[in-house]
């Protein structure tokens, strides 16, 4: 087990060990109490700060529950450069970049029995896993992802049908290498999914990782990015398209503790229908360490239609005076009908307008993953989803 | 040839103090291959004739009517007046995030049209169209109105004047916050279609200068949400020389 208690103040925070969930509230990110053991973790109420925004109940399957860690069905596409294997516990990636912050991360992590290993080695490497047959009964995975120092590649994850599944993905970026990840959750309207992606970034190397969530009933992807290392760049993108009585999540974090290391977070999101719901928290930590640091986050979201609701929580903590740039912002907003009044003034109907502005609104994200077939698809994904929507 | 006629309109807009009257009894008749210019003092209603023309929502006509060639156009939505024939040239064109100006033309034209244009005819008029606008080409790929330059937002209106081809086009202060030269390519390029297309013009400007470079055949004197007077050109160069004043001291 690992476990970080407050050093800053100890009079003030001699709580205990266990702070999930624990009155006084964690006042610096950093200080998350973490561990790998589920029964480290207290019970889940809903009240604490990493849960008070997310439906617990739906999700007590995977939160409290036994979870089946076993080899899960995947179809996997890979080109030369790229291995996918199964591993077992005690293999030496597991555990090289992260550690769960949270009960439904420490389930996961305490329930897999075999993890599936993908290694991106040379130049130009591409890899699609996609898994679809995961079924109904609750599940833990885990997944590393290594890129072999200086190597360039994509690893794109997709998740479709039905799922109620918890798991870590590790992604461990060598130094100067060029990674992207890719996650996709175009999941069955019953998925439930509770991810934790946490990346460790070498020096000069690059992760650009990405979470489109469309599909499911409750789905939760919190992806961190550790900059341990100088020179070290994470590029986190997301978008989401919320519908009636969906909830997507994300909380996600960057932890900049080396020198002249650069980060970008831009999660975008659309929501409609009653009860549509997202919840996007991005935390931002630049160390003590992290002089010369360039970072920057944001959120925008796009509201409907009535009855949804967006959160959007962005915070920065910043411990260094002698940073490069830091910013945030956070918006949700209307469609705006200035937009919708220009372009049909121009002679476009009002849903092929609404169409258009929502579909430039997001593409701004997928013009930015670097996967032509990937992005084509995303956009006919968005497509679909404003086609459903306003059919519905 | 077709006719645009305004006929006693009546415009109110909802505001925090309640309903005010903008317009209050316009008439107006302009005829395909005339240009009018609309001129007058801040808040005498030039521009909201421009927006309840195009029908934007915040504009509620009270009264009277708007015909396309008979048509009852204030019974249209925004789309279907358009699609009808009428252009309106925004004073402050919006940001379409995502949406490049390529897509926008061809989608628009599209509607316009009702058919898709025969790509190549259509990427040579885009292009030709541009040039002549002193356009970059690379401005086909950016994203409409994002980052724009006061002229090249009114450039691109006149892009769409010129490739869209309507009837009647009101031009709302296309002029503003031009400098001379950018005023002269947006002039030219206006002078342009009208040569073309033979469409009908409505140029509704607080200055005189734009009309150095477009001719109108008729001039309005837009007091108070009324016309207080026309005449021939001869009457916007003597507004240049007067100013606003005398119409300003008759309607207090």
């Amino acid at each position: 087990m690992t476990s970080t208690t407050s050093t800053l103040e100890p009079g003030q925070h001699r709580i205990k060990a266990h702070s999930d969930g624990a009155f006084v509230p964690v006042q610096t990110r950093s200080e998350r109490f973490a561990s790998t053991e589920v029964a480290d973790f207290e019970a889940v109420t809903g009240a604490e700060a990493v849960w008070k925004l997310t439906p617990v109940r739906k999700l007590s399957a995977l939160l409290d529950g036994p979870l089946d860690g076993s080899a899960h069905p995947l179809d996997a596409r890979t080109g030369d450069g790229v291995t996918i294997e199964w591993v077992g516990r005690d293999d030496a990636r597991i555990g090289s970049a992260g550690v769960p912050e949270d009960r439904g991360s420490a389930n996961a992590w305490s329930g897999f029995e075999q993890a599936l290993a993908i290694t991106v080695a040379g130049e130009g490497r591409e890899a699609t896993v996609v898994r679809s047959e995961l079924g109904t009964a609750a599940r833990a995975a885990h997944t590393v992802i290594t890129a072999a120092p200086q190597s360039t590649g994509i690893v794109i994850l997709e998740n479709r049908g039905s799922a109620v599944l918890a798991e870590n993905v590790e992604i461990v970026v060598g130094d100067g290498a060029q990674l992207t990840v890719v996650s996709v959750q175009d999941w069955a309207d019953d998925a439930l999914h509770l991810a934790s992606h946490f990346a460790q970034i070498g020096r000069d190397a690059k992760l650009k990782h990405v979470v489109v969530s469309f599909g499911g009933e409750v789905v939760r992807v919190n992806p961190s990015g550790h900059l341990t290392s100088e020179g070290g760049d994470v590029e986190l993108l997301g978008l989401y398209f919320s519908d009636a009585g969906q909830h997507l999540e994300q909380q996600v974090y960057v932890d900049h503790d080396a020198p002249h290391t650069r980060s970008r977070v831009n999660y975008k999101g659309a929501l409609q229908g009653e009860g549509a719901r997202s919840v996007w928290i991005g935390d931002v930590l630049i160390r003590q360490s992290a002089t010369g640091t360039d970072s920057y986050e944001q959120n925008r979201n796009l509201v409907l239609s009535d009855g949804t609701r967006a959160d959007s929580i962005p915070n920065l903590e910043i411990e260094t005076g002698d940073i490069a740039g830091a910013g945030h912002a956070s918006a949700t907003g209307r469609f705006d009908d200035e937009q919708l009044f220009y372009l049909q003034a121009r002679g476009i109907s009002e849903e092929e307008a609404r169409r258009l502005v929502v579909k430039g609104f997001l593409a701004e994200i997928v013009q930015q993953i670097g996967a032509p077939e990937l992005e084509e698809r995303l956009l006919g994904a968005i497509e679909a989803e404003l086609a459903a929507a306003q059919g519905a | 040839m077709s006719t645009l006629e305004i006929k006693d309109l009546h415009v109110s807009v909802e505001t925090d103090q309640g309903t005010k009257q903008i317009l209050r009894g316009v008439d107006l008749t302009i005829n395909q291959g005339e240009t009018h210019a609309i001129m007058g003092p801040n808040g005498s209603g030039k521009s909201t004739l421009a927006y309840t023309i195009a029908g934007h929502p915040k504009y509620t006509v009270e009264s009277g009517s708007i015909l396309l060639d008979g048509e009852e156009v204030t019974d249209m939505s925004v789309d279907e007046r358009a699609r009808a024939g009428l252009f309106l040239a925004m004073q402050y064109p919006v940001e379409i995030p995502g949406v490049t100006v390529q897509n926008f033309l061809r989608t628009a034209k599209t509607a316009i049209d009702g058919e898709a244009p025969a790509i190549r005819s259509w990427i040579k008029d885009v292009r030709s169209s541009m040039e002549q606008l002193r356009m970059d080409p690379a401005f086909a790929e950016r994203n409409v109105n994002e980052g724009f330059s006061g002229g090249e937002k009114k450039r691109h209106e006149i892009l769409q004047l010129e490739l869209l081809k309507p009837k009647f086009a009101v031009l709302d202060e296309t002029d503003s916050g031009l400098d001379v030269d950018a005023l002269k390519i947006v002039s030219e390029g206006v002078n342009r279609v009208k040569q073309d297309t033979g469409l009908g013009l409505l140029l509704i400007t607080h200055y005189t200068r734009i009309l150095r470079y477009i001719r109108p055949d008729f001039v309005h004197v837009f007091v108070a949400g009324k016309v207080a007077e026309q005449g021939g050109p001869e009457l916007a160069d003597r507004l240049e020389d007067e100013g606003y004043d005398r119409f300003l001291g008759a309607s207090a």
